[in-house]
């Protein structure tokens, strides 16, 4: 079987006279750039993901019900309603930064192409 | 045939005959439109696909109930069964859509070998098949309260109607009918929840009102024999909560039936964008079972504190035809309540009746009644239609054609897919009608096994080059046999004795154990052994860029 390598998609926008890409391009030092970017993001949303959900939510959630907020201990409310809406919110900063990456460094996708595979 | 009756036939004829007509619409012809619906599920619909794949009877049915009685502990079910979408999103997801093909034990067959497919194949074929009798009970449950049907009718005419769909339309039809049972589901949720709300508090959003009556309820619950409602860890040990949530984030971002599910996107942003929309509508309902849970809580207690037992509300009269509410021999007025048959209080509720008896509780009108029984028949059947396509993909896609036939056209290959889905509904009609008795627990199993089987083997296969065939198929099979054991040996399932938890550590939490035993394990024998060989370096190398490079203007990519 064929591995789908991303040398070998055609990209709609690009005149067929261009010299094409090599197979292996001698410079691939974009894509340790490119890695490295996208690994310090995951990183960093991840470690959000786990204080908010595994820190206020659980270890630390006896001192925060000391607070109320709208009749909510905030350690409960975060247990049961602030984690996930972080959650949310942290897949949307991932979604967003990720687009800005890809055009950054150019391994964008057009949205059409993928639907006729 | 009552008010209530009567609606709930109207919702669920109605609904029945949406899901079949957009079945008709969706058919398909090829194998890629049966396994992956040709990868041309726009983003929001497959996010709204992804939500109600998810979102079982468990979710619908059981899960407020469970939290009203876990009370603060039933985070780890909130939690629990949304965090694992970061996990999905941040580093699964748009990497298998990237590779591109049609099934998760295909995926770890490439980048390992074809031992390690037929582990996870079985693996998937194991965790689905404890999940779908689950669904099938659940809409049995539906059936017998709603419609007064037997309970082997109902499971027959549930699993007929998701059989056709999904025979006929494989991903393509099973997707585009959660589209529409999403809606069913999530309009069924929110309604009577906000009516409820509007009701006991006067604020109609339960999201931020069900917080005024934290007090009152802590207050009952106490007088009734219950735990304070906002107590941390008055169910289970912190530590325990810690694992649980941990193990069942881990195993979804690991369970089949989610990850296939973005495969079918057209791009990789596609993949990260319905991991979004579909941990949202998610959301919607997990932010709002919790103050569903409250909300019905205070209201039965109220409505049964102090009460004798000839003069309850019509409602338990109702239930307990389904035997899942009993007043207890000899209780002349309710004075305590339990979830537990053990416990001894004067009332016995069972977790699965709270949410769809919420609205008989609270005294709504029939129509919501009707309204929400029909979503719970969607919650079931989106579920177990998923379910279904993972076990009948896995089977011919992963082991027969693999490991019996490999030559074969596309014509022979989708047929084999239709009668392997045709045998899967069979076997979940069966274990619908004849649920093995430890199915409540062996939903454990699948979230453990998930979670220290397929997590451990797909994230390394994606970040770290250097993990081998060698030490993926140990830290599989190790992972496997260490949550396997702990749980056969804590959970009376297999005749065997419950012996004690070891270090507080429930059943449900041992997979966050398994998991790290497999990346342990994994990480020493790939170490140990020789690397892979360069085409699958190469492949893990293609999986990480979206697509080809672009020419871009020279200085613009290291910026």
């Amino acid at each position: 079987m064929t591995e789908v390598t991303p040398d070998k998609e055609t990209r709609g926008g690009e005149p067929p006279t261009a010299a094409p890409p090599p197979a292996s391009p001698p410079d691939n030092g974009w894509r340790k750039e490119y890695w490295s970017r996208n690994l310090r993001l995951m990183v960093i949303l991840l470690a959000v993901w786990f204080v908010v959900s595994f820190g206020f939510g659980i270890l630390l959630v006896e001192p925060l019900n000391n607070i109320v907020i709208a009749g909510f201990p905030l350690g409960f409310w975060f247990a049961q309603q602030g984690s996930i809406y972080v959650f949310v919110v942290l897949i949307f900063v991932y979604a967003k930064m990720m687009d800005r990456l890809d055009n950054q460094f150019g391994v964008d996708e057009q949205e059409t192409e993928g639907a006729g595979k | 045939m009552s008010q209530i009756q009567i609606w709930t036939l109207v919702f669920i004829v109605g609904s029945f005959a949406v899901y079949l007509y957009i079945a008709w619409r969706s058919r398909v012809k090829e194998t890629a439109g049966f396994y992956v619906a040709g990868q041309g599920i726009p983003t929001i619909a497959n996010g709204a696909a992804v939500a109600a794949d998810w979102m079982s009877a468990a979710s619908f049915i059981s899960m407020a109930g469970l939290i009203a009685f876990l009370g603060s502990d039933g985070t780890i079910y909130l939690m629990g069964w949304t965090g694992g979408y970061v996990l999905l999103a941040l580093l699964i997801a748009p990497y298998l859509r990237k590779w591109g093909k049609f099934t998760v034990p295909e995926f770890v067959g490439d980048r390992y070998s074809e031992t390690v497919r037929t582990i996870a194949a079985v693996a998937a074929i194991i965790i689905s098949f404890t999940y779908v009798v689950g669904q099938m009970r659940g809409g049995g449950i539906v059936f017998s309260r709603f419609l007064k049907l037997d309970v082997t009718q109902g499971v027959i005419l549930a699993a007929v109607i998701i059989g056709l769909y999904a025979v006929l339309g494989g991903m393509k039809g099973i997707t585009w009918t959660q589209v529409a049972q999403y809606t069913v589901l999530i309009v069924a949720y929110l309604i009577p929840a906000f009516a409820v709300a509007q009701q006991m508090t006067g604020i109609p959003i339960p999201q931020v009102s069900f917080g005024q009556i934290l007090d009152e309820l802590n207050a009952i619950s106490v007088e009734m024999g219950l735990n304070q409602y906002t107590e941390a860890f008055a169910a289970r040990p912190q530590i325990d909560v810690f694992l649980v949530t941990m193990a069942l984030m881990i195993g979804t971002a690991g369970l089949p039936h989610v990850i296939v599910r973005f495969y079918t996107t057209k791009t990789v942003r596609g993949a990260r964008y319905s991991a979004f929309w579909a941990l949202f509508f998610i959301a919607l309902l997990y932010t709002t079972a919790p103050a569903v849970g409250a909300f019905t809580k205070l209201n039965l207690l109220q409505d049964v504190n102090g009460v004798s037992a000839d003069a309850l509300p019509s409602w338990i009269e109702n239930w307990a035809a389904t035997g899942l509410v009993t007043v207890s021999d000899g209780a002349t007025t309710i004075n305590t309540v339990s979830n537990s048959p053990t416990s001894g209080a004067d009332l016995i509720v069972n977790n699965d009746i709270l949410v769809l008896a919420s609205p008989e509780i609270a005294g709504l009108p029939a129509p919501i009644v009707g309204l929400v029984a029909a979503g719970g028949m969607a919650a079931a059947m989106s579920t177990a239609a998923g379910l279904l396509l993972v076990i009948s993909s896995s089977f011919s896609h992963d082991l027969y054609f693999r490991r019996v036939k490999r030559d074969s056209t596309d014509k022979q290959r989708l047929l084999a897919g239709r009668i392997a889905m045709g045998l899967a509904v069979l076997i979940a009609i069966y274990a619908g009608i004849n649920p093995p008795a430890f199915v409540a627990q062996v939903v454990a199993f699948a979230f453990g096994l998930a979670a220290s089987t397929f997590f451990p083997a797909i994230v390394l296969g994606i970040f770290w080059k250097r993990c081998n065939a060698t030490g993926a198929a140990a830290g599989m099979v190790s992972g496997l046999v260490f949550t396997a054991t702990y749980m056969i040996y804590t959970l009376p399932v297999f005749g065997t004795a419950a012996n004690p938890h070891i270090f507080d550590i429930s059943p449900e939490g041992i997979g966050t154990i398994g998991a790290i035993v497999n990346f342990v394990v994994t990480i020493v024998v790939s170490k140990m052994t020789a690397p892979p060989p360069d085409e699958i370096v190469e492949m893990v190398e293609s999986i990480r860029y979206p697509a080809t490079r672009r020419e871009v203007t020279a200085g613009t990519a290291a910026d």
